[in-house]
């Protein structure tokens, strides 16, 4: 022990160096690991550094050769598989391959590249590839919002159960009671705590939405027509004071963001239950996956409408207090979401 | 010899575009539902440090309340706490498993990774895609069990029933890596997913190439009679015992060795000088069977003979 030094020494050193000096091996299987493990540990050092996040480090040759070195790994496993039984090594170049591999083939760009591409296009893309279901989440959410109409309309006892028990707001309160929660909100306070609570609770069941689909999206197709139930039956409460107009305007300020951005959560919901219900000429596994793939760039998007539309009803609503007024807003984020679904990027 | 018949059961096999076929070990689900306790205990301990810290900031801010700020910087308070909570229930696994690792820390501890079935790239649409159904997997679960032990301890026997009948419709999500082959989770379904174990393994010297080893004593001239009874997993089997270097049990298999070839067994230091040279000289004779194609498996295996 007495060339410690040099020993500690080595062990710093880059590449082959490092390998302690080998007398030729007898085995040919164990001349051909002498021949490459110096690639070998020269790719692990930087797969390793790659998985601790520590690109910066590595030199550019380094990310140069790291393809090349990974495909003469791949050749020295299937050599090695075929001739070698030294069982450590080929543990070795097996677990080296892998993670090489989930390198080589890992995500090709970071979140930051990802997101931008989801605004320019990538998000509008998501949206138009299935509108057939937001065609059948609309006609849904029309039926639930005409069926929770007629429903009240038929029996008013029926309002607590569709849009809930509220002190303010029942077949039993006067116009000007009706009146007083569509306007007069501006001098609340504590909006901004108000928007981020909406964002919270309306997100959540959006995703909620989303992810019962997996149950062949029934549980979507009822939060879908228990939602539109409960807005028709407000609507049909407000017309009896005559207030329609009104409450609509109400409504539309954030409802344009609010309820597109659940319609799209419940037609993604839908388009997965359809894939595992219906999944035509593909294995159930393949067509759910990409059913899975093909929405969750949507349902990213819900979120953040979502979240434009708990601002719009937490401060905008609040501090807006005139119905053309909110209606003006309503129809230009309709508009603006509109646009950029189904016109942004469509010629391409 | 089909191609499946050497992959344990937990094994899949997928096909690189370089032709090179990778071996994966499926994550065992105690090991995912230890990631998962891990996982979720530090999600546990920031929302503690979250509330203690918020608490204390509002207590603070208790002998302000005179002045109006107070009750702007409360609201602030309650936005911050609301993002929290939606950033750990969503966020968490997420962010982490967009980086290059592919695991949360939970996963990183006991050594397990995403990857994609099919062999191909981990986008991040799989990730989004695996992540949105968590809540239905893990959270809601566990709040309709916990509702429905409530409500049967407190409530009368009807609404019980109704809450363990939601408790059981959502438990129906939680177990479903229990009912089937590759152990996917709703959400790994959706997104195209599994959970493997995270490959690592260091290269160990080999025993046939230590110093010292390529001296075999001349009168360990092992003949074909005496290397034919082993085949491949004798031999991985002995490499074990060598490497694990235990006396004893190297003792044992000298002695197993020694009398089915008919040899006196060896005593003392000889052991594993025998063992080695047994060894180089079977791992000699089944590599060149292999190079001319012919694959001896274990000792029942007749083809090598």
């Amino acid at each position: 022990m007495r060339n410690w030094p040099e020993l500690i020494r080595a062990r710093f050193r880059a590449g082959p160096a490092q390998a302690q000096p080998a007398p030729p091996a007898t085995l040919r299987s164990d001349r051909f690991r002498q021949a490459r493990e110096g690639d070998w540990r020269r790719l692990e050092a930087i797969v390793t550094a790659v998985e601790q996040g520590r690109l910066r480090r590595l030199s550019d040759a380094d990310l140069l050769d790291l393809p090349v070195l990974y495909r003469q790994l791949a050749s020295s496993l299937a050599v090695a598989r075929e001739t070698s039984l030294d069982a450590a090594a080929l543990a070795y170049l097996e677990a080296l391959a892998q993670r090489a591999w989930f390198i080589t083939y890992g995500p090709r760009e970071n979140f930051r590249g990802w997101f931008m591409g989801f605004i320019l296009g990538g998000w509008s893309r998501a949206v138009r590839a299935i509108r057939f279901d937001i065609l059948i989440a609309l006609a849904l959410m029309v039926a639930g919002v005409a069926a929770g109409w007629m429903m009240v309309a038929h029996d008013p006892s029926l309002y607590g159960m569709l849009a809930g028990q509220d002190p303010e707001r029942n077949p039993g309160a006067s116009a000007k009671q009706l009146r007083e929660t569509l306007f007069g909100g501006q001098d609340q306070d504590a909006l901004a705590a108000f928007a981020a609570y909406l964002f919270g609770h309306n997100a959540q069941i959006a995703i909620l939405c989303f992810a019962l689909g997996f149950a062949i999206g029934l549980p979507s197709v009822l939060l879908l027509l228990q939602n539109s139930g409960m807005l028709g039956a407000m609507l049909w409460l407000f017309h009896g004071k005559g207030l329609l107009f009104d409450f609509s305007a109400w409504i539309a300020i954030h409802g344009t963001t609010e309820l597109f951005a659940i319609l799209l959560a419940g037609a993604s919901g839908i388009h997965i239950g359809r894939a595992i219900a219906f999944p035509g000429e593909f294995s159930v596994m393949a067509s759910t996956a990409a059913a899975g793939r093909r929405t969750a760039p949507v349902m990213l998007g819900v979120v953040l409408m979502l979240l434009v539309a708990g601002m719009l009803e937490g401060f905008a609503r609040q501090l807006i207090d005139s119905t053309p007024q909110r209606l003006l807003v309503g129809g230009f984020m309709l508009t603006f979401w509109l646009v950029y679904f189904f016109v942004f990027g469509a010629r391409k | 010899m089909s191609p499946e018949s050497h992959l344990r059961p937990d094994q899949r096999e997928i096909v690189t575009p370089e032709g090179l076929t990778l071996r994966f070990t499926l994550a065992g689900r105690s090991a995912r539902l230890g990631a998962l306790a891990v996982d979720l205990a530090c999600i546990g301990a920031i929302l503690l440090g979250a509330i203690l810290a918020l608490v204390y900031t509002q207590s603070g801010l208790g002998q302000w309340t005179k002045r109006p700020d107070a009750r702007h910087a409360a609201q602030f308070l309650f936005i911050l706490w609301t993002a929290l909570m939606f950033l750990l229930r969503n966020g968490w696994f997420l962010i982490f498993e967009l980086g290059p690792r592919g695991a949360t820390p939970g996963k990183r501890m006991l050594g397990l990774r995403i990857a994609a079935r099919d062999g191909a790239r981990l986008t991040t649409e799989m990730v989004l895609a695996r992540n949105l159904l968590r809540d239905i997997e893990i959270f809601l679960p566990m709040v309709a069990v916990f509702s429905a032990l409530g409500s049967s301890m407190a409530g009368g026997p009807s609404a019980g029933m109704v809450n363990w009948a939601a408790a059981g419709w959502f438990l129906l999500f939680a177990l479903f890596p229990l009912f089937n082959r590759d152990r996917l989770r709703a959400g790994d379904m959706i997104a195209g997913t599994w959970v493997v174990e995270a490959p690592r393994a260091r290269l160990e010297q080999a025993l046939s190439a230590k110093p010292g080893a390529h001296e075999a004593p001349p009168d360990y001239a092992f003949g074909p009679a005496e290397l034919a009874v082993y085949g491949e997993y004798e031999l991985q089997t002995l490499e074990r015992v060598l490497r694990e270097g235990h006396h004893d049990a190297m003792e044992a298999v000298a002695h197993a060795i020694c009398a089915k070839i008919g040899w006196n067994a060896p005593q003392g230091d000889e052991v594993r000088r025998f063992l080695d040279a047994y060894y180089t000289a079977l791992r000699a004779r089944l590599e060149q069977g292999l190079r001319f194609g012919r694959r001896k498996m274990d000792k029942f295996d007749g083809a090598g003979r």
